[in-house]
């Protein structure tokens, strides 16, 4: 196709410098118009005896046919010309597209290292079984969804998350497919096949997701059917109406006609809504933000009210030591005697208390625990007797304690009899939180809704601390549901609500909002199915972002459809009234469809993570 | 019941678009979607009669742009 554009492009410009005259050059033109454009002619004939009159080869051929019969043969080698430029240029900028949405998506691993007998087979992955032991060496993509049984390493997410930070990992740890192992040996216990596994199911979504047709797109398509017909029945008004009625030439009147038929393809509105949401939604993925479909990404432009879950979603779901108060100690020690006398259980207390001192347990320098249900733990460290628990336990032995302003849960210490101070744990908010939040108001979003099950006094500090409009605590999930039916009222006509949950737990009320984002949390399969928008590596701060790549891409949909009926409108006034001429019609068809184009390409361009 | 097809030499996004209001009107089919950037085609229809109303929505698809082609 190139080949044959270059050389009619050749010919043509000859055309100029060559003494060409009469029949010789009908002839020439016709050879350069046979060159460029003859599978245009056949695919008009043949549509037709197929009983597709009206497409573009129709359309095509008529005018630029027509052209010839005025006799004006360059500008009708120069309609064809410049008509397959166009088409070719459709071509490639699709294909791109197409590639570069393949290559975001080359997620996909093409084999498993199973152990068999001891020694390692290398097989698809679709063979591996749910409990066989893969092998996954350094450098390698892991295969499957799975537990880590030996090995520790760092995963390189980038690709489904978008995440340059490497994701640290060791025995015990889960890892999903599609991550690339960076430095250690892995042996992990596959948990899911490969059709179930985090990496098919993520490339299924992407895949089908530019099948849920956004507004503009629908709109787009329906104008379309409208629009040809239209032009041509403009057109052939245009032709016979005014030489017929007005007594005006028919030459002028056809040409005018023809320059119609140039315009009357609505190619670059058809091409240009689809490639950009499509790119949108790629760069999206890019991002580690998975969107399941157009629609989804047009609605998350509108939305105007964003409701949160609190646990897992805002905030880690993970208890911390958060604070430590001694009445004399030194902080270390105090965490250092808590963290001996629970080092024996296992509650989450303990355990929080246990990480947060960090050291390894002499379990020598602890004896005589014991455990006092509901009330917290008793030892001897270090020859001290330490009482840690509630207040009931200082209560019981006689301690004089004090609370603590701050809020969570609170593990009071005694030794020897001594109130020593008071540690706090609780669930910690995500480092981002809070500047996802700024960054939604930024973005003018009018309302920030927290609902969570969680007690008041956590919801408000919480709430106070990432600068929400509003909350509302001590919720059971009926409740939740019941709120964002409220909030629902109070958003405009064409504004949409988001609900951002992790979840397991928030199915109904994913389903209810506008637009369910959830915390993908490399892996949560509730989270994948329920929800519309999945944020793969459970960052708050990526909803702004998706936020910002949704509006990016509406705007260059709204820019699109302006610009390409804008020009063609006013194209179309100006040759009906004869001052357009058959170049001008030419650039309203394909110069407006490359610049369409050329545009909708900015939508898969992401900004920096 | 839904499925999947993937499109082969799609090429023209008017052409889509005619096929995906074609399919629609098929007797049969609940919804239906072509997307054509992602050369892709999704079908809703009844089960009982799902191959028959693929066999016409091939003959459909090729009446609108007869070099594209159907992975059945």
């Amino acid at each position: 196709m190139l080949t044959r554009i270059l050389v009619s492009a050749v010919l043509f410009a000859l055309s100029f410098l060559l003494p060409l005259s009469g029949v010789f050059r009908l002839f020439y033109f016709i050879t350069v118009y046979a060159v460029v454009g003859w599978d245009v002619l056949w695919r008009a004939a043949r549509n037709i005896a197929h009983g597709q009159v009206f497409d573009e080869n129709f359309l095509m051929a008529l005018a630029t046919i027509g052209a010839f019969v005025l006799g004006e043969f360059p500008e009708a080698v120069e309609v064809m010309l410049f008509y397959q430029i166009g088409e070719l240029f459709q071509s490639y900028a699709v294909g791109k597209s197409r590639q570069s949405i393949t290559a975001l998506m080359d997620i996909r691993p093409d084999y498993a290292n199973i152990e068999r007998d001891g020694a390692l087979e290398q097989v698809d992955p679709d063979e591996v079984a749910v409990g066989d032991i893969i092998v996954i060496k350094a450098g390698e993509k892991i295969p499957l969804d799975g537990v880590i049984i030996e090995g520790s390493s760092s995963l390189d997410t980038a690709a489904l998350t978008g995440e340059s930070l490497p994701r640290e990992v060791a025995a015990g740890d889960d890892v999903i497919s599609g991550c690339i192992n960076q430095s250690g040996l892995l042996r992990v216990r596959v948990s899911k096949e490969f059709g179930e596994s985090t990496v098919s199911k993520i490339l299924d979504l992407v895949e089908n997701s530019s099948s849920k047709k956004a507004r503009a797109e629908n709109f787009i398509t329906k104008f379309a059917r409208y629009y040809t017909p239209v032009v041509v029945i403009g057109a052939v008004l245009l032709a016979l109406l005014p030489p017929l009625l007005l007594g005006g030439s028919w030459n002028t009147w056809i040409e005018r006609a023809l320059i119609f038929l140039v315009i009357s393809c609505p190619c670059a509105l058809v091409i240009s809504i689809p490639l950009s949401f499509f790119g949108g939604i790629g760069g999206a993925s890019k991002a580690g933000i998975l969107v399941k479909g157009s629609n989804y990404l047009e609605a998350l432009s509108e939305t105007e009210i964003v409701v949160f879950d609190k646990t897992g979603t805002l905030t880690k779901g993970v208890f911390q030591v958060t604070a430590v108060h001694p009445d004399t100690l030194p902080e270390s020690r105090l965490l250092e005697l808590a963290a001996l006398a629970e080092s024996f259980s296992d509650h989450p207390i303990s355990r929080s208390l246990r990480q947060a001192y960090g050291k390894p347990i002499d379990s020598s320098r602890v004896s005589d625990v014991e455990e006092l249900s509901g009330h917290g733990v008793q030892a001897r460290v270090d020859g001290l007797l330490i009482c840690a628990g509630n207040g009931k336990l200082m209560d019981r032995t006689g301690v004089q304690w004090h609370d603590c302003h701050l809020t969570g849960t609170v593990v009071h210490i005694a030794v020897d009899g001594c109130y020593g101070g008071h540690i706090v744990i609780s669930d910690t908010v995500k480092p981002d939180a809070a500047g996802a939040i700024a960054a939604l108001k930024q973005m003018g979003i009018r309302q920030t809704v927290m609902l969570t099950g969680d007690a008041r006094a956590v919801a408000e500090q919480t709430a106070g601390q990432l600068g929400l409009d509003s909350f509302h605590a001590g919720l059971l999930p009926a409740d939740k549901v019941a709120r964002v039916e409220e909030l629902l009222e109070q958003k405009s006509a064409k504004g949409k609500l988001a609900f951002v949950g992790d979840g397991i737990n928030d199915a109904p009320v994913l389903s209810r909002a506008d637009i369910g984002i959830a915390m993908g949390g490399l892996g949560s399969d509730a989270a994948i199915e329920a929800a519309d928008i999945v944020l793969m590596d459970d960052q708050p701060s990526k909803i702004a972002s998706a936020m910002r790549i949704s509006k990016k891409t509406l705007r260059i949909v709204k820019q699109n459809i302006v610009f390409s009926l804008g020009v063609k409108g006013l194209i179309l006034l100006l040759g009906a009234v004869g001052l357009a001429s058959m170049q001008a019609a030419i650039f309203a068809d394909v110069g407006v469809m490359i610049l369409a184009v050329l545009n909708a390409s900015r939508a898969l361009k992401t900004e920096a993570a | 019941m839904k499925k999947h097809f993937k499109m082969v030499d799609l090429d023209c996004a008017n052409c889509a678009a005619k096929m995906e209001a074609a399919i629609k009107k098929i007797n049969g089919v609940n919804d239906a979607a072509v997307s054509f950037m992602a050369q892709k085609l999704t079908v809703d229809a009844d089960d009982s009669r799902f191959d028959e109303i693929m066999q016409e929505i091939v003959r459909v698809c090729k009446r609108v742009e007869p070099d594209c082609a159907i992975k059945l």
